[in-house]
């Protein structure tokens, strides 16, 4: 039993222990949240603390546990950690502490909130740290149905039940899409088992056919994709994120979008490099689309959730970029943005949660003065809106730079494009809202809203805040961590890549002949 | 039948709970028993090997269940109660023999035998006009395929000589373009295809769902379906092997059409049973994918997915039975708020709907990764495959709609009924934890049926 498993039953048991919790007894179902989740977060951290070198377990990966699953289909349960997901792992971990700590202010069917709650990050952990594909696409549906009921039951806004059907037939369809491409590669590359390690040994010996590595990286490219809000499959997020409760909101923006970028990084690119070499211009792009269409839209919006959705979906041409520039840096660079965002998403919806709860509006009209009226969450405020422009200091910055740098050698008209998108663009809607929102005038609604009022309220704030400052003034804390496994992954690409170069010599299309 | 003759009226229930437990004494007793090689009896016609066997204890768990469901239901039955246990049990017995039949006089009397007991039973609330016109319906519609398939069957026999199916595949190779025999396998697989309710012989399957007692409906979603496609693919497999291989198309395009169709004329349904019909035409889409599939990996995919299939249905009406029984309605409206009223009952039921959309981590999702695997498999040698696969997430996206529409009813529809107390018997709590229990089970831990799909599909010698 590894910590990785100690990991993902803490939150399994918590949710199976407040399902048979009576409902009545709010603190108690509360107490098991939190200790659960709490408890994750601190063996997480233990984890990447003694996390030094991807070198020894199985292929690289640490704290692997293994039990076999399905015999006949070589399936798995498998979970390990290296240097690519060991920062994910923590970084879910803890967004989902604080997501617990936040959603304190739900009204009604707080036991069902929280055993649904709970259940999200089981599905969302699981994911990040299985090397199974079966599981790791299990994991992650397994957290859809809780967010299909939780923006139904306790969303907000009227167009609540237009963006929970949106979200909950999008992102399977994006799912089973995905879904075919992983089974397309188990059964293509004749390795019959899920297992990651094992496919990639399978797939360095014996490469598929780049017309078959294209079709495939498709199917994953769309399908991951359509999950991580790609331009232009990218019209579920805002509205999704608009009429999510705030909890969900920040676990499915914060970690759960991270999936499909994750999935790329691990499953496509090392093990798919002809494939990916072929969509990499597009997709370099598209997250143009991403990045200056979505943030275009995010200057006119109005509403403040709705601004940090958009803004998200455009943060995320950030990661794509990152992956098609197909190089160390890049890739590096792309893990360290969705670390970041991770971080980012999740600290400003739990603020603009927060003011959702004292006024039930986030038109940014209406407020004004807010920094004079409540101080602690106005710097917050500050604070996130700074980190998601790309401020040095936070660990966006850091993330950002790398992949402007990586794309460099072979985007580099994308590159342009995406440095003024995201500095000019993003600097202009970030600091308009705080304008609108923190500067002026007291507006309307920001008489009489109360500050945070002690210090374990404060908590998950400091915490996130505390997190992107800790890795944007020490990137290297990541970095040194993700490069060891990056530089394999890297390495498997480029093998992959120069398999090409053989057969084209060669001008046969046997793959047999390649053993000569 | 007999005991029901001295049984006073308030303990007729008791007749349903005393043969289901009978069943399950068989059932228990069927693992006991080893099969190693295949055994035939009557002169070959009646075979018990591994997918015999698969399907007989199938049909035990789906009639032991349905018998109890019914014991339940049977307070709305003026009177007939010890007949429709009786009738169940007929009908149990007709699918047993359609699970070993390997001759078409076997497949023909098995069948009538299932389709014969069913018009009776749909048409069971003789006070209803909708029940009799249910069972008037199907009586037509059956009538018609049985013609179907008797002609098909003598076209078979008029071209090959023979009824056995081992016979016949011995012969087949030789006369697979033999046009007698190809229109007679045409009709036959129009009469099949009635009873798995596939495209284009689907039309009955909402109306009789809608209008039978609600545990016929169960017993016909589950027992009729299984029984179709384990005549279907001992048919075409160990009869027809050479023809079926060519009939891909064929075979694609019906399952292609069947899933859409399912799914789309779902989409505005009102009425929870009309919805379960055409869903379950969909299902039958799905399950006819695993047959154009044409590989082991294929069968045993419909194996699997029948299996998780069986406890999700039989869930998805219990819980209906308990709700409806006091209303008399049965519109998906009725169920609004269950949450409140039945917490459990509400639970229940949104696991048999996210189990029949095919979410992980339940029974459904995994029946439907087998499918969509096998058929993947062979995509690679025709590409047509590709587009199959394709339509099949399509279903499975709209059918999200659908099914995540009546949680939405039970979780957070508006509407405020009178919130009456469900009464939930001991029985039917019995029936629910079961039913809750397999659908996790078969979900998380698939490995046990797995193992017994792929031993039962190894004896159909594909």
């Amino acid at each position: 039993m590894s910590i990785l498993s100690f990991i993902l039953l803490s939150p399994l048991l918590g949710a199976g222990l407040i399902a048979l919790w009576p409902r009545e007894q709010r603190i108690a179902i509360r107490a098991i949240a939190l200790a659960t989740t709490s408890l994750s977060m601190l063996l997480a951290m233990w984890a990447f603390a003694g996390f030094t070198g991807a070198t020894e377990g199985l292929g690289g990966f640490k704290y692997v546990h293994r039990v076999a699953w399905v015999d006949a289909l070589g399936i798995h349960y498998l979970v390990g950690a290296d240097g690519i997901n060991i920062g994910l792992i923590l970084m879910a971990a803890i967004v989902s502490f604080a997501a617990v700590c936040v959603s304190h202010s739900i009204k009604e069917r707080f036991k069902e909130f929280h055993f649904l709650m709970l259940l999200m990050i089981t599905g969302i952990l699981g994911a990040f740290m299985s090397i199974d594909l079966f599981f790791f696409y299990f994991f992650h549906e397994l957290a859809l149905i809780p967010t299909f009921i939780m923006i139904g039951v306790w969303g907000r806004g009227e167009q609540r039940q237009y963006a929970t059907y949106k979200l909950t037939l999008y992102l399977p369809l994006g799912a089973s899409v995905a879904l075919a491409g992983l089974v397309l590669l188990y059964i293509q590359s004749g390795a019959k088992t899920f297992d990651l390690v094992a496919l990639g040994q399978q797939l360095e010996a014996q490469p598929l056919r780049p017309e078959s590595q294209s079709l495939i990286f498709g199917l994953l490219l769309v399908g991951f994709g359509i999950l991580v809000s790609l331009w232009p499959f990218h019209s579920w997020a805002p509205i999704g994120y608009g009429a999510a409760p705030t909890s969900t909101a920040m676990l499915h923006a914060g970690v759960l979008k991270k999936f499909g970028i994750y999935g790329l990084i691990r499953v496509a690119v090392p093990l798919l490099p002809q494939g990916a070499q072929a969509w990499a211009h597009l997709l370099g792009w598209l997250c143009l689309g991403n990045i200056l269409y979505c943030g275009w839209v995010a200057m006119r919006q109005k509403d403040l959730n709705q601004l940090i959705g958009h803004s998200s979906v455009a943060h995320m041409g950030f990661v794509f970029l990152g992956i098609a520039s197909m190089s160390l840096i890049g890739l590096s660079g792309a893990i360290l943005v969705m670390i970041a965002h991770g971080f980012l998403a999740a600290l400003c919806f739990a603020l603009s949660g927060y003011l959702w709860d004292q006024k039930k509006t986030l038109e940014m009209e209406q407020y004004g003065g807010l920094l004079r009226q409540t101080p602690f969450v106005g710097a917050l405020l500050v604070m996130a809106m700074m980190a998601g422009c790309g401020l040095p200091g936070f660990a966006n910055f850091a993330g950002e730079v790398t992949v402007l740098f990586g794309a460099w050698d072979s985007l580099s008209g994308v590159v342009v494009g995406t440095a003024w998108g995201a500095l000019v663009i993003g600097a202009l809607y970030a600091l308009r809202a705080v304008r609108r929102l923190l500067h002026g005038p007291i507006g309307a609604q920001s008489e009489a809203m109360s500050d945070l009022p002690h210090y374990w309220a404060k908590l998950p704030y400091v915490l996130l805040v505390g997190c992107l400052l800790i890795f944007g003034i020490f990137p290297g804390l990541l970095t040194e961590k993700i490069r060891g496994s990056m530089d394999g992954v890297v390495a498997t690409m480029e093998k992959g890549l120069q398999q090409d170069v053989i057969l084209l010599a060669n001008d046969t299309p046997e793959w047999s002949q390649l053993e000569d | 039948m007999l005991a029901d003759l001295w049984t006073p009226s308030a303990y007729k229930s008791w007749l349903g709970r005393v043969s289901a437990m009978g069943l399950a004494a068989i059932l228990l007793g069927s693992f006991a028993m080893e099969v190693t090689e295949t055994i035939a009896a009557f002169g070959g016609m009646y075979v018990l090997d591994g997918f015999a066997l698969f399907f007989k204890r199938f049909f035990l768990i789906a009639t032991a269940l349905v018998l109890l469901m019914s014991s339940e239901y049977a307070k709305t039955f003026r009177n007939g109660t010890g007949e429709y246990m009786s009738l169940s049990l007929f009908a149990l017995s007709g699918m047993m023999f359609a699970a070993s039949a390997n001759h078409f006089a076997l497949l023909f009397v098995s069948l009538e035998l299932i389709t014969i007991t069913f018009y009776i039973l749909t048409s069971f609330q003789r006070h209803q006009t909708i029940s009799l016109e249910a069972g008037i319906k199907y009586l037509i519609l059956g009538a018609l395929s049985s013609a179907f398939l008797i002609y098909g069957i003598a076209l078979v026999y008029g071209a090959s000589g023979t009824m056995r199916f081992d016979d016949l595949r011995e012969i087949s190779a030789t006369l697979s373009d033999n046009p007698l025999l190809l229109t007679g396998l045409l009709m036959i697989l129009a009469g099949l295809g009635f009873k798995i309710a596939a495209f284009p012989f689907q039309i009955w399957a909402p109306d009789v769902y809608q209008g039978s007692p609600t545990s016929t409906t169960a017993f016909l979603a589950v027992g009729s379906k299984a029984a179709g496609f384990a005549l279907l693919m001992r048919l075409l497999w160990v009869a027809v092997p050479d023809v079926a291989l060519r009939w891909e198309p064929l075979l694609m395009v019906m399952a292609a059409i069947t899933i859409l169709y399912g799914n789309l004329c779902a989409l505005p349904q009102r009425n929870l049973k009309r919805l379960l019909g055409y869903s379950s035409i969909a299902h039958a889409g799905y399950l006819m994918m695993g047959i154009t599939a044409m590989s082991l990996n294929g069968s045993s995919a419909i194996l699997y997915y029948l299996g998780g299939y069986l406890f999700t249905v039989i869930a998805a009406f219990m819980v209906i039975i308990l709700v409806m029984q006091q209303t008399g309605a049965e519109d998906i409206i009725q169920l609004a708020q269950l949450h409140q009223r039945a917490p459990g009952l509400a639970s229940v039921l949104s696991l048999a709907m996210v189990s029949l959309a095919g979410i992980p981590p339940l029974a459904g999702f995994f029946g439907k990764f087998l499918l969509f695997r096998a058929v993947l498999e062979q995509a690679s040698v025709h590409r047509a495959y590709y587009i199959l696969v394709a339509i099949a997430i399509i279903g499975v996206v709209i059918s999200l709609v659908y099914y995540l529409g009546v949680i939405r009813t039970l979780y957070w529809e508006k509407q405020q009924l009178v919130p009456e107390e469900i009464h939930i018997s001991p029985v039917s709590r019995f029936i629910l934890w079961v039913c809750a229990v397999m659908m996790i089970y078969l979900g998380i831990l698939p490995n046990r049926l797995l193992e017994a799909a792929n031993a039962a599909v190894e004896s159909l010698k594909l």
